[in-house]
């Protein structure tokens, strides 16, 4: 079976490095302790060695190549008296693409012709050094091991490295939407007590007869929103402030943008109610605002969260310091921002933090609804469909499209008088959009 | 050799400085080692070595008494004087061996009693009239017996025996009074008991061996009891010294008893050795006698370290030698994993030994685990029982959820050898699954560890 030489981490934090220098070529033959490549990290150059003997069929990486990920194959050793023909497949796709440029998608196929043909050969899959107990989290917790960089010995991923993804999930998921249900839920549990905590047990307590419905097992991300909405819930005294904002207006500029700008650019409603709430959020800064029991941060800069939903949970990436980015420009990021989100593909620094947070159920007609504040966040903006109703206008009736928005506001930093003002600005961003372009 | 100018330099000898001393040198450091008394520390000159060779004394002697039971015959009879000789020849021999290590990793051995003073990159050492200069100094002065001169608990040279005393008794006393039962006391008191000694063993808490699981306390109770050791628990000790032996005061709520002894063994905990070696001038943080350190064995002074019974427990030799190790590996730049006092297992060598890794239950469930125990007993196991040693447990915890081995607890026959296996499984991170598909060789006592891991999951075959 080929013998896949892995990118090693050389410190316990290590996730990517660069492969500065190969000292071996393809068709060399090894011995154990013989020096392989070169290893560059932002800290330190060093080289891996092999650790056991063949001959080099397969360099995957070319020289220089940056951001090499660790535990990804770096090269394949065929031990002696394997057979090369075994590699036929994945020879032609790597042959095609040796520019640096395409390698990553090459490694990819070339990896899965490997998966391939192991899985072929042994019938099972074991690619990721980890060790039971690691094995044995991530599939209680529904965690992809892939996902995880190992701190053991030659990247094994051991428990502490499952505890800490699960901790960063655990600060980065939220709850977002808030309905009728989970308030009337909520007063339920009070009657019931502790009951609710103890399993599926409580069910039949109250007269549901095991068997009359199947039991779906928690997953991870729905453990942590419960965790996080019920924290929310209980610990933040919240209130709503809802407003109507006509956007009439917004949706001719939108549409006189986007002819403008070609195709490359396509602004969507929501990349305005981004730029909307950055600007309001620049005009009351005492509104940007987190709780903490030693003081209120009052933060620097705008960073608008937007909750994108996921596979069995949400997610919420960031468009940083929103306040000092033009509407393409969030466009393109928030894209970008929410393509990957789907794909499970964010890095932490994308979700982590940020100062405010929308959600938007207009696309799914919804009027208007409230959110479950996303702390440390000090507001929430739950945004409505927007679309055309009656309204009165200087004594007569006219038809407007109108967007209900309802702010979620912490009272421990937000009072009503603040949240108003807010919505305030917000509305004017909204109705004399041509505002937000300044 | 007037080289006064060092990499790295270590002071104290014990197992924890001798040990990163060698892997210093392994390293590249240029290393000296700074030792007041004998090569080895109180670890092999006065503390687990030589006790251990007192025991085997004792095991043999009570197996020569038992001969009858093997189809023997043997009339024993025991020469004090011999059996410490003894115990005092293997330590000279084995701190004859530091020496020779120190030789082969070139690790300049210097003698005498150091003291430190603040300089720029590290602190100065000062031994007598010298002053060495190294980058990196570490403290592994190690600890002693805690005395309450209060309360009449310290040795009087004559009556009141520390360890060390014990070691080496000029007589076999008829009535002991052991004040402890962590595992330094009752060592003393298996060594004493099994040469005829009446021993009474003391101890604050509410069972001996209070850091064991409680179902291994119980057990162990139970053992040196019908041994004829007395144990008299949630009691305090005072002593006062009267002719030809000591008056003892032992109190509890309701009531206070006085007894006479004709020798005391003080085994009330250690104290950290951190006194006139200029720790005050340097502004080293001192917690309660131990120095603080961060999971790297740094001191909050640049340049000093300190491993080992020094610093925080548990205070074990095999924790203090792993320290070293990770503190000289962060200093050379690698990546060392940091201990965790969870996964030090702990050994004492009484009859039935003990030993343990991990959680114990009440801890587990403290800890918020919801667990799955499983034991086995001696008696079940045929090894054991051809051994004619039939008594005895060994206890798992598992995480019910994860199936991560917790905690290990064990009493009998040679199970301070057994106890590394769990510790290993700790180590790799082993669930149940693993340990359940492991063959383990027959017949020996390992057998029971596997029996003990499928009594957990209800699928023991021998019981």
């Amino acid at each position: 079976m080929p013998i896949e030489i892995l990118m090693p981490a050389l410190s316990p934090t290590m996730e990517e490095g660069t492969l500065s220098k190969w000292l071996v070529k393809e068709g060399d033959q090894v011995n154990s302790g013989d020096l392989l490549a070169e290893i560059e990290t932002d800290k330190a150059t060093m080289e891996i060695e092999a650790v056991e003997e063949g001959t080099i069929v397969k360099l995957l990486f070319p020289e220089g190549s940056t951001n090499v990920k660790v535990n990804r194959p770096i090269a394949i050793l065929l031990e002696d008296g394997e057979d090369i023909s075994s590699l036929n497949n994945y020879k032609d796709s790597t042959n095609q693409a040796p520019n640096s440029k395409s390698v990553e998608k090459t490694m990819e196929a070339t990896i899965n012709e490997i998966d391939t043909q192991k899985e072929k050969a042994s019938g099972k899959l074991e690619k990721i050094k980890s060790s039971p107990l690691a094995r044995r989290l991530a599939k209680n917790l529904n965690v992809d091991l892939s996902q995880i960089s190992g701190s053991g010995p030659n990247g094994r991923v051991i428990k502490i490295d499952i505890e800490a993804y699960i901790k960063d999930l655990e600060s980065n998921i939220i709850p977002s939407q808030t309905n009728q249900q989970v308030f009337s839920d909520n007063s339920a549990s009070k009657e019931i007590g502790a009951l609710r905590y103890g399993g599926a047990e409580h069910l039949t307590k109250l007269g549901i007869e095991p068997g009359s419905y199947d039991l779906v097992p928690l997953n991870n991300i729905q453990k942590v929103i419960s965790k996080r909405l019920l924290d929310s819930s209980q610990n933040v005294p919240s209130f709503p402030l809802t407003i109507d904002c006509e956007i009439d207006e917004l949706l001719r500029l939108r549409k006189e943008l986007n002819q403008q700008a070609g195709e490359f650019v396509k602004i969507s409603v929501n990349d305005m109610l981004i730029r909307a709430s950055a600007l309001s959020l620049k005009h009351c800064p005492e509104a940007n605002a987190s709780y903490t029991p030693d003081g209120i941060a009052i933060h620097k800069h705008a960073d608008i969260a937007v909750a994108v939903s996921i596979e069995s949970g949400l997610i919420t990436p960031i468009i940083r310091q929103a306040d000092n980015k033009g509407l393409s420009q969030i466009s393109t990021e928030m894209k970008d921002l929410a393509s990957r989100a789907r794909e499970r593909k964010l890095k932490p620094t994308e979700y982590q933090g940020g100062t405010f947070s929308i959600s938007n159920l207009g696309m799914m007609g919804i009027k208007e609804f409230g959110s479950i504040i996303n702390e440390p966040h000090g507001m929430i903006l739950s945004v409505g469909e927007g679309n055309q109703r009656p309204i009165v206008r200087e004594g007569a009736l006219d038809l407007a499209t109108i967007m209900t928005v309802t702010l979620t506001c912490d009272h421990r930093v937000i009072d009503g008088a603040l949240g108003a003002k807010w919505l305030q600005h917000f509305k004017r961003y909204i109705e004399k959009p041509i505002t937000m372009m300044l | 050799m007037s080289d006064t100018n060092f990499d790295v330099i270590i002071i104290g000898s014990g197992p924890g400085g001798y040990v990163t001393a060698i892997r210093s040198s392994q390293l590249g450091f240029k290393t000296a080692i700074i030792e007041k008394d004998s090569l080895g520390g109180v670890c092999l000159n006065w503390g687990c070595i030589p006790t251990k060779a007192l025991l085997r004394s004792a095991e043999v002697y009570s197996n020569m008494k038992h001969a009858e039971d093997y189809g023997l015959s043997a009339s024993p009879e025991f020469n004090l004087k011999s059996i410490v000789q003894r115990s005092r020849n293997i330590a000279n021999q084995l701190s004859a061996g530091i020496k020779h290590l120190m030789k082969k990793n070139n690790v300049t051995v210097i003698n005498g009693f150091a003291s430190l003073q603040p300089a720029k990159e590290a602190p100065e050492v000062r031994v007598g009239e010298k002053i060495y200069k190294a980058k990196h100094v570490i403290l592994a002065t190690g600890a002693r017996a805690r005395t309450i001169p209060q309360a009449g608990l310290e040795p009087d040279g004559k009556y009141i025996w520390s360890a060390k005393e014990a070691m080496i008794p000029d007589t076999m006393p008829n009535k002991l009074l052991v004040i402890g039962s962590g595992a330094i006391g009752m060592e003393f008191a298996s060594f004493y008991n099994a040469f005829g000694s009446k021993v009474t063993v003391v101890e604050m808490e509410d069972r001996i061996l209070p850091a064991e699981d409680e179902e291994i306390s119980a057990l162990a109770k139970k053992a040196f009891s019908k041994r004829g050791i007395k144990i008299i628990t949630n009691s305090k000790a005072t002593l006062k010294v009267v002719e030809n032996g000591v008056k003892a005061v032992l109190e509890n709520i309701s009531e206070s008893n006085t007894k006479t002894y004709d020798r005391v063994i003080l085994a009330i905990g250690i104290v950290g050795n951190t006194e006139n070696i200029g720790l005050e001038n340097l502004g080293v943080k001192i917690d309660r006698t131990h120095i603080v350190v961060n999971e790297y064995s740094q001191t909050c002074v640049d340049g000093l370290y300190a491993i080992g019974d020094v610093t925080t427990p548990p205070w074990l030799a095999h924790k203090a030698s792993h320290e070293g190790i990770i503190c000289i590996e962060k200093i050379a730049g690698r990546n060392p994993e940091p201990l965790n006092p969870i996964s030090i297992p702990g050994c004492t060598y009484c009859h039935p030994q003990i030993a343990s890794v991990g959680h114990t239950e009440k801890q587990a469930i403290k800890a918020g685990y919801r667990v799955k125990v499983g034991k086995f007993p001696f008696v079940g196991n045929g090894k054991a029982i051809a051994l004619g040693e039939p008594e005895g447990l060994i206890k798992t915890i598992f995480n019910e959820e994860t199936g991560e081995l917790l905690g290990a607890h064990m009493i009998g026959t040679e199970v301070t050898e057994l106890i590394q296996g769990y510790t290993i499984a700790q180590k790799l991170e082993t669930t149940e699954h693993e340990l359940m598909e492991t063959v383990f060789p027959h017949p020996t006592l390992s057998e029971m560890m596997h029996e003990a891991v499928l009594n957990a999951y209800n699928r023991t075959i021998h019981f």
